[in-house]
């Protein structure tokens, strides 16, 4: 009996699959919900709140990952997983990437007005 | 492959011999099922990556507003977390479908999938109603840099949405037509696959366009 047979097609015992969907829903829900909270009620700020949405966005992720998309039970050799790797590296290098260069062009390319407040602000220069 | 070994359990209903032939044809057909599911994880994989170029194009421009409203003035979060959550069922359904798809169970199958479709179909309609709202009020994708690059993000899901409902709805004409077959099940699969993908987008479109956007950071 092989347990690693990717499609496994009516191989799977039910109920284990069944339990991973549940959970992975209610797991979804509550993830949805905080964040929903955090930020309807203002309870954080600044980079605490970024830092806490983007993490529970990729909680999420991973939560679907395995108990939608059941990635933790492929066969050896993971393509699946080489495949997303992969995919996470080059999506990181394009959103990461575009938003440093914008920014950097953004801030070597500021209209004169603004310069004052960067370099005040950046320079920790108080008038 | 390892498949062909578990069926190759002797039994008293024929031959040895016939009964391997059948089962390497049957592990034939996994093996290429197998490959298909991969094929179509690779092609979600290129897809991921479209919307990381769409997002990244979001992140920069969000803030150019060109002295129109911003994401606090024109969304409510209320309403897109209805949407996340019809969203969100739907991809559990979509998940219970081929469970029954496993057991063979063609009823549940299409009940599944029909609560699937039905959530779906409600998503995309809040969708275009938010959409008609803000071009009705004159923010659509034509007043700022934010406001384009936020209808072709979340126009480019929307569309994908659409694609998978009309996916959806073909297959369950299909299988209420012949029944399920090995072949409609390896289908079945790709289509919760992307289904699944799409629900993954949209938290990330939720956290990113509306969570962030609302809370001003």
């Amino acid at each position: 009996m092989s347990k690693e047979f990717m499609p496994d097609i009516r191989q799977t015992p039910e109920q284990g699959r069944l339990v991973a969907y549940i959970i992975g829903y209610v797991l979804s829900i509550t993830l949805t919900f905080t964040a929903f909270l955090i930020v309807d009620d203002r309870l954080l700020s600044g980079w605490g709140l970024t830092l806490t949405l983007i993490g529970f966005a990729t909680v999420q992720l991973i939560v679907q990952l395995l108990f939608f998309l059941h990635l933790d039970r492929e066969g050896r050799p993971r393509w699946n997983l080489q495949a997303f790797a992969f995919m996470a590296l080059v999506l990181l290098i394009i959103v990461l990437g575009s938003l440093w260069i914008m920014n950097s062009l953004n801030y070597h390319s500021m209209s004169p007005s603004k310069t004052d407040e960067y370099i005040i602000k950046d320079e920790g220069i108080y008038r | 492959m390892k498949y062909s070994e578990r069926v190759t359990e002797p039994t008293t209903l024929g031959s040895a011999k016939s009964i391997s032939r059948v089962a390497s044809a049957a592990g034939e057909q996994a093996d290429a099922a197998d490959k298909t599911l991969f094929g179509f994880w690779v092609y979600l994989m290129t897809d991921c990556i479209l919307f990381a170029s769409l997002f990244a194009t979001f992140a920069v421009l969000r803030n150019n507003t060109f002295g129109g409203p911003d994401a606090r003035e024109l969304f409510s979060l209320s309403f897109v977390l209805a949407e996340t959550l019809i969203l969100l069922t739907s991809s559990f359904t979509a998940g219970l479908a081929i469970l029954a798809a496993r057991r063979n169970d063609k009823k549940q199958v299409l009940a599944w999938f029909g609560v699937t479709f039905l959530l779906g179909l409600s998503f995309l309609g809040l969708e275009l109603k938010e959409f008609a709202h803000l071009a009705s009020e004159g923010n659509s994708w034509r007043r700022s840099g934010f406001l384009s690059a936020f209808f072709t993000l979340v126009g480019t899901h929307g569309t994908h949405i659409t694609a998978g409902l009309l996916w959806m709805g073909v297959m369950m004409a299909k299988i209420y037509r012949r029944g399920l077959v090995f072949s409609s099940v390896k289908r079945l699969t790709m289509l919760a696959m992307f289904w699944h993908f799409l629900d993954i987008v949209w938290i990330f479109i939720f956290t990113i366009v509306y969570l962030m956007g609302v809370a001003r950071i």
